[in-house]
């Protein structure tokens, strides 16, 4: 049931992958952004699966909710219609390709060789919102005030970028 | 079937970290490309949780959790500075951006 589980949300993440960048129907953003949000849900499901069920909350509240839906409104804000009829130069396309194929097949190679995983205890480890919190708040306090303050700048930030007269 | 191990979900997370770079490289709408960036991110976040899990450490779990806090004012940020962009060249396309090229 936990493999067949796992092997559809799996093919679900890659299959929704590809659509976000190479959909043979369409080239609109609004259409990467919608698949890139199923993306994000079945990779949520594979968290459920790894028994992360905090995360798993916190992946569709915060990128499937904010993060997408301020894609979606730069998406609609910026009117893009002639961004689509621009063809990708195949030479261009085939080097990508290549790039990124040669890349995972180092990954893939090195995650064979390397047998990593074998001889582990058996998992037990729960990613209850209990666990994390008291992890949080205890060996994690100064970085979690921290990231507040990444939070201010990066909001202080966006403000400044968008004032009308930028100088 | 085996039963589900750490390899099968790192070999998930590569390949989908390296669709989320084959995006960066062959597309050229940098909101597209974005969204790829995103993609690699969460290919990372795959693979920490899965570290996590199977070496029963939690640590990586919270990780994730900053690393997911960081993605977040990382991508306001930079659709601000990409709708800034727009307002100045009207363009969302790396090809027309070429001011430091020449």
């Amino acid at each position: 049931m936990q493999a067949c589980l796992f092997y559809l949300f799996a093919a679900l993440t890659l299959l929704c992958g590809v659509l976000v960048i190479a959909n043979p129907f369409t080239r609109n953003p609004v259409t990467s952004a919608m698949f890139l949000v199923l993306t994000i849900v079945s990779m949520a499901g594979l968290f459920v699966l790894l028994h992360a069920f905090f995360l798993a909350a916190v992946q569709i509240l915060v990128y499937a909710g904010a993060v997408m839906v301020l894609f979606l409104f730069v998406i609609m804000l910026l009117d893009l219609k002639e961004e689509q009829s621009r063809k990708i130069k195949a030479g261009a396309g085939l080097l990508g390709v290549a790039a990124a194929g040669g890349i995972a097949l180092i990954m893939l190679a090195v995650i064979r060789r390397s047998e990593v995983g074998g001889g582990l205890a058996a998992p037990s480890v729960e990613g209850s919102t209990l666990d994390l919190g008291k992890k949080l708040f205890t060996d994690y306090a100064l970085p979690f005030e921290l990231i507040s303050l990444v939070l201010l700048v990066a909001m202080i930030g966006t403000v400044l970028l968008s004032k009308k007269d930028l100088k | 079937m085996t039963p589900v191990g750490l390899q099968h979900y790192l070999v998930v997370s590569v390949l989908l970290f390296c669709l989320g770079l084959l995006g960066v490289l062959v597309r050229r709408n940098v909101l597209v490309i974005y969204m790829s960036l995103e993609l690699m991110l969460n290919a990372a976040n795959l693979a920490l949780v899965a570290f996590s899990r199977f070496n029963n450490n939690l640590n990586g779990q919270l990780i994730v959790f900053f690393i997911i806090t960081v993605a977040a004012s990382e991508v306001a940020v930079g659709l601000a500075l990409i709708v800034a962009l727009y307002r100045r060249r009207h363009t969302t396309h790396v090809e027309d951006m070429t001011a430091l090229k020449n």
